[in-house]
C-alpha cells in the first residue's frame, strides 16, 4: 500500500492534541470486537451444553446417572412450582446474609485494624494463619454441638468461612500503601486520622473487594457444606434430600441456584469495584 | 547564636540513621554549615548518595537532625510544619483524586484554609502552572512533566516561607526538563519564595540559583559555595553563555574531586573520622 492510499483510508488525526490513554491498537478496530467477549462466551457455552445433551440422548448412562441439561432445566422449573423451595432458599439466604454481613463488619474492623497496627498484627497473625490455613468446614460438628442444627451453626461456619479472606485482603490493601504518599502526607503535617481517612483507606478499595469477592465463595461453601451434614432447611438440605431419593436432575437445579448466587454476588463486587476504579486509565473492558 | 538575616540556619547538622538489617549506625551528613537568605534560591549539588537529600527531609523536618542545629526564621526545625512545602521528586499524587483534589490535599492536610477558598486558589495556581483545563483529569491520565506540575502547585497553595525541591525534574526527559527548569524560574520570580532545591544536574543548578553549594561524598558537608551572578531574568539560552559554562567547569571540578576519593572511605556503614 502506498503512502497516498493510506492517506484515503485513515481517518483524520487528533492533531496535537494528546490522545487519551484508552485501549489503542495500529489497526482500526471493528465494531464487532466489543461484542467479542459477549458472542464467544455464549457461544462456548451453547456448545458444552449441546455436547452434554448429545452425550445424555445417547443414555448409555441412566437418568440417574447422568441427566441431560434439558432433564435439569425441567427439574428446576418443577422445582419452583412446589412451595418448599421458597423456605430453602429463605433459610439459606439468612444465613448467608447474617454470616457474611458479619464477616464484612468483623472482617474490615480487624484487617483495617492489622493493617495499621502492626503490634496488633504481631498479636493477630498466629490466630489468622492458623484458621486460614484450617478448612473451616471440619469445625461444623462442633458447630452443631454447640448451637444445634437451626440456622445459628450454619451462620457460625458461614462466618468464620468468609472472615480470612477479608481480614487478609483488608490487611494487604492498608499495607500497600504507597511509601510515597505517606511520606508527601507526613510532609505536609497530615494528622495519623487523615492519612488513614484519605490516604490509606480509599486506596485500600480495590483490596477489600476483593476479599469480598472470595468471601463469597467461602461463604457458599459454608451454607452448602453445613446444611448438606445437618439441617431443618436450605437449599444445601435439598441438595441432601435429592440425593438420597436418586433425583440426579433436582439436585443439579439446586446446585444452579447456588452457582447463581454466587455468579451474581461476585458480580455485583466486581461492578463496585470497576466504580471506584474509574480513575485508572482503561486497559480493556 | 543564629545568623539574624539568615531564613535558614543550619550549624554543624548531624544526621545519622540506623541500619536494621545490618544493625550499624549509619551517617549520612556530618556538619553541615549553611545559611539560606530570604527570597534566594539556593541549590545543593553533589555526587550520588552524598546526603543532600538527606539534608533535604531534615529540613522538611521528616527526619531528625543528630547533632547540630537547623533553624528557620531562628527557631529550631523538629516536625514538618506550614511554613515548609516539599516538591517530591516522584509526583506522589493520590490516582483517585483529580488534579483539583491533588492541589488541594496540602491545605487540606495542615488544616489551614476553607473548602471554598482552597478551590478557588487551587485553581489560580493550577493556572499558574499551565494546567488550566486539567483541573478534573486523574493523574495516571497526565505525563510526568504535568504531574509534576500538580506537585508544584500543591507545594505553592500551602503558601510556605520556604519551598524546599527535591530533583523535582530528575525523572523528565530532557527537553521537558529545561521547559520545567524555565517555567519554575517565572513562577519563582513572581512569588520570590525562599527555595531549596536539590539536583544532580550542574547546568540545573546554575541557570535556577543564587548560589550553588557543593556538597563533599558521604558523609556530606558544605565543600564549596559558588555565588551565581548571573543576571535574571534568565532564559535557557544562558546556559551557552563563557560565565556559565565557567561556572559549569569549577563545579565539575569540585566533585569530580570527591568522586576520586580513595575507596576505603565509601564502605557503607563505617562512618568516616
Amino acid at each position: 500500500m502506498s503512502i497516498k492510499e493510506a492517506d484515503r483510508i485513515l481517518p483524520p488525526t487528533t492533531g496535537d492534541q494528546a490522545p487519551s490513554r484508552e485501549r489503542r491498537s495500529v489497526v482500526q478496530p471493528s465494531r464487532i470486537a466489543r461484542y467479542e467477549p459477549l458472542v464467544i462466551g455464549t457461544l462456548s457455552v451453547v456448545f458444552v451444553l449441546t455436547v452434554w445433551q448429545l452425550v445424555a440422548n445417547a443414555r448409555i448412562m441412566p437418568v440417574l446417572f447422568l441427566p441431560g441439561p434439558w432433564d435439569v432445566a425441567k427439574a428446576f422449573v418443577v422445582l419452583f412450582q412446589t412451595g418448599d423451595i421458597w423456605l430453602d432458599i429463605m433459610t439459606s439466604g439468612e444465613e448467608l446474609a447474617i454470616g457474611f454481613g458479619m464477616a464484612i463488619v468483623f472482617g474490615l474492623l480487624i484487617g483495617l485494624g492489622m493493617g495499621w497496627y502492626t503490634r496488633f498484627q504481631y498479636a493477630m497473625d498466629p490466630f489468622v494463619n492458623f484458621f486460614y490455613s484450617t478448612p473451616r468446614i471440619v469445625l461444623i460438628p462442633l458447630f452443631i454441638i454447640w448451637f444445634g442444627i437451626d440456622i445459628q451453626s450454619k451462620i457460625a461456619v458461614i462466618f468464620l468461612g468468609a472472615l480470612f479472606p477479608i481480614i487478609i485482603n483488608t490487611m494487604a490493601g492498608v499495607r500497600n500503601t504507597e511509601a510515597a504518599l505517606l511520606r508527601v502526607a507526613r510532609s505536609f503535617g497530615a494528622s495519623d486520622r487523615l492519612i488513614f481517612q484519605r490516604v490509606v483507606l480509599p486506596g485500600s478499595v480495590p483490596f477489600i473487594l476483593t476479599g469480598f469477592r472470595l468471601g463469597v465463595g467461602h461463604a457458599l461453601t459454608g451454607v452448602v457444606v453445613g446444611e448438606l451434614i445437618a439441617a431443618k432447611h436450605g437449599v444445601g438440605q435439598l441438595i441432601a434430600i435429592a440425593q438420597n431419593t436418586f433425583q440426579t436432575p433436582k439436585m443439579l437445579a439446586a446446585v444452579l441456584l447456588i452457582a447463581g448466587t454466587g455468579m451474581i454476588l461476585t458480580t455485583i463486587f466486581q461492578r463496585i469495584e470497576n466504580r471506584f476504579q474509574s480513575w485508572r486509565p482503561q486497559i480493556r473492558r | 547564636m543564629y545568623d539574624r538575616s539568615a531564613k535558614l540556619s543550619a550549624k554543624g547538622v548531624v544526621i545519622d540513621y540506623w541500619l536494621h538489617r545490618s544493625r550499624t549506625l549509619f551517617t549520612a551528613v556530618q556538619g553541615v554549615d549553611l545559611s539560606v537568605r530570604d527570597g534566594e534560591f539556593v541549590a545543593i549539588v553533589g555526587p550520588s548518595g552524598c546526603g543532600k537529600t538527606t539534608f533535604l527531609n531534615a529540613v522538611d523536618g521528616l527526619i531528625p537532625v543528630s547533632g547540630g542545629s537547623l533553624a528557620l526564621d531562628g527557631r529550631e526545625i523538629t516536625k514538618p510544619g506550614p511554613d515548609r512545602a516539599m516538591v517530591f521528586q516522584q509526583p506522589g499524587l493520590l490516582p483517585w483524586r483529580t488534579v483539583l483534589g491533588n492541589v488541594m490535599f496540602g491545605v487540606e492536610a495542615q488544616r489551614s484554609m476553607g473548602k471554598e477558598e482552597a478551590i478557588a486558589r487551587a485553581k489560580q495556581q493550577i493556572e499558574l502552572v499551565g494546567l488550566s483545563g486539567f483541573e478534573d483529569a486523574f493523574p495516571l491520565e497526565l505525563s510526568g512533566g504535568m504531574q509534576q506540575r500538580v506537585n508544584l502547585a500543591r507545594a505553592l497553595l500551602t503558601d510556605p516561607e520556604m519551598l524546599l525541591l527535591d530533583e523535582p525534574f530528575a525523572a523528565l526527559d530532557a527537553q521537558t526538563r529545561e521547559m520545567m527548569q524555565l517555567e519554575l524560574l517565572k513562577i519563582w520570580s513572581k512569588t520570590r519564595k525562599t527555595a531549596l532545591f536539590i539536583t544532580h544536574d550542574i547546568k540545573e543548578a546554575i541557570y535556577l540559583a543564587d548560589r550553588v553549594i557543593v556538597f563533599t561524598r558521604r558523609p556530606g558537608r558544605v565543600k564549596t559555595v559558588v555565588d551565581i551572578t548571573l543576571s535574571r531574568p534568565r532564559d535557557l539560552r544562558i546556559k551557552r553563555d563563557p560565565q556559565f559554562l565557567t561556572y559549569e567547569d569549577q563545579i565539575w571540578e569540585s566533585i569530580q574531586e570527591e568522586l576520586a576519593v580513595p575507596a576505603e572511605r565509601l564502605i557503607a556503614g563505617v562512618p568516616a573520622a
